[in-house]
């Protein structure tokens, strides 16, 4: 029924928490705001809106991965490379 | 050829930690403070997980040399890809004279005793910035190096290598075994994501001491000091050239 969803949207929340981690304005805002987004859905049962939800939320952890490379990346560049004339 | 690559992976303070000294001057604060991979190890261990996937190396073996703590960054490599990891434990006061040629020591010993047929490093560590990890373990080892490697491919029984030098690129052919050290466009590291941090849990690590490699820690250089940089001046501000002229001319500039 909803249960194998259920681990789905479990894993997912324990993922992004993990990701969440590191994210610039702190870990304890990001928890904040991701709690919110998930209590705002809790009361969907329609299994393909919240196959739907799930997707949004694992193109969420892409965006995140993608910013903390690109974060880096910067930070390295900045610091090692001598400005582009 | 074993197939089997060394990669070296040092946990450093986290890039986007502001670092502060230590009230006596002797060095920086650690306790506390978030610790992560070198970002330059981040990129020599995606160079050998992305060798492993081709298919053209066997086995990815991450090492680390330092207290406990260095063993969560072997994890991450692990989570990453690698197969499995040692960690070289090395603690307190040989923990704090750990320097390159160290490092490079006991890389060498690891490298002969694994039949190693490659060893990929970061180019350098963003806390010392040292550059020399790379260059001496393949001076100890008399194998080619392949510094600032920003394309790496295999040809057979030889590598070829473009690298990142002050004039441009430099396209360089080398023999196995070799050492190469990663640039920041190497490749883009993957994120070690929670599912295979889990999935590294079962890939083992083993512990050595330095001592169980016949290497010698002692470090021919004190430091002295540790302060931080000048603050920056405020600048001032002119109305006009013939005002800069003057105040330049008062700083003794011109």
């Amino acid at each position: 029924m909803a249960n194998p969803l259920k681990t789905e949207v479990i894993r997912l929340y324990k993922n992004l928490l993990y990701l969440g981690r590191e994210y610039p304005q702190g870990a304890a805002y990001f928890r904040q705001r991701l709690k919110s987004a998930f209590m705002k859905n809790k009361d969907v049962t329609d299994p393909e809106k919240i196959k739907q939800l799930v997707a949004r939320g694992d193109h969420v952890i892409k965006e995140l991965e993608a910013l903390y490379f690109l974060r880096k990346y910067r930070a390295m560049k900045k610091r090692y490379y001598e400005p582009e004339k | 050829m074993s197939g089997r690559v060394l990669v070296g992976v040092k946990r450093v303070i986290d890039y986007a930690v502001k670092i502060r000294v230590k009230p006596d001057n002797t060095g920086v604060v650690t306790d506390g403070v978030k610790h992560s991979m070198n970002p330059f190890c981040e990129i020599a261990v995606e160079e050998a997980v992305k060798l492993k996937e081709k298919k053209l190396i066997k086995e990815v073996v991450a090492v680390s040399c330092g207290p406990q703590q260095s063993q969560e960054t072997i994890r991450t490599a692990l989570a990453m890809g690698a197969d499995r990891g040692i960690h070289v434990d090395v603690s307190g006061k040989d923990y704090e004279n750990l320097g390159p040629l160290q490092v490079s020591k006991i890389l060498a010993a690891l490298a002969k005793q694994e039949d190693a047929q490659l060893i990929l490093l970061g180019k350098q560590a963003i806390d010392d910035d040292c550059n020399q990890t790379g260059q001496m373990t393949a001076a100890l080892l008399d194998w080619p190096q392949g510094t600032f490697a920003s394309e790496v491919s295999l040809e057979g029984d030889k590598i070829n290598l473009v690298r990142e030098i002050d004039g441009g690129l430099e396209h360089i052919k080398i023999n196995t075994p070799a050492v190469i050290t990663a640039d920041l466009r190497l490749n883009t590291p993957r994120y070690a994501t929670l599912p295979n941090i889990m999935k590294a849990k079962k890939k083992k690590i083993a512990t050595v001491k330095p001592a169980d490699l016949g290497v010698d820690l002692t470090s021919r250089l004190e430091v002295l000091k540790v302060e931080e940089p000048p603050q920056r001046q405020a600048g001032m501000k002119v109305e006009t050239v013939e005002d800069l002229v003057v105040k330049l001319k008062e700083a003794g500039r011109v």
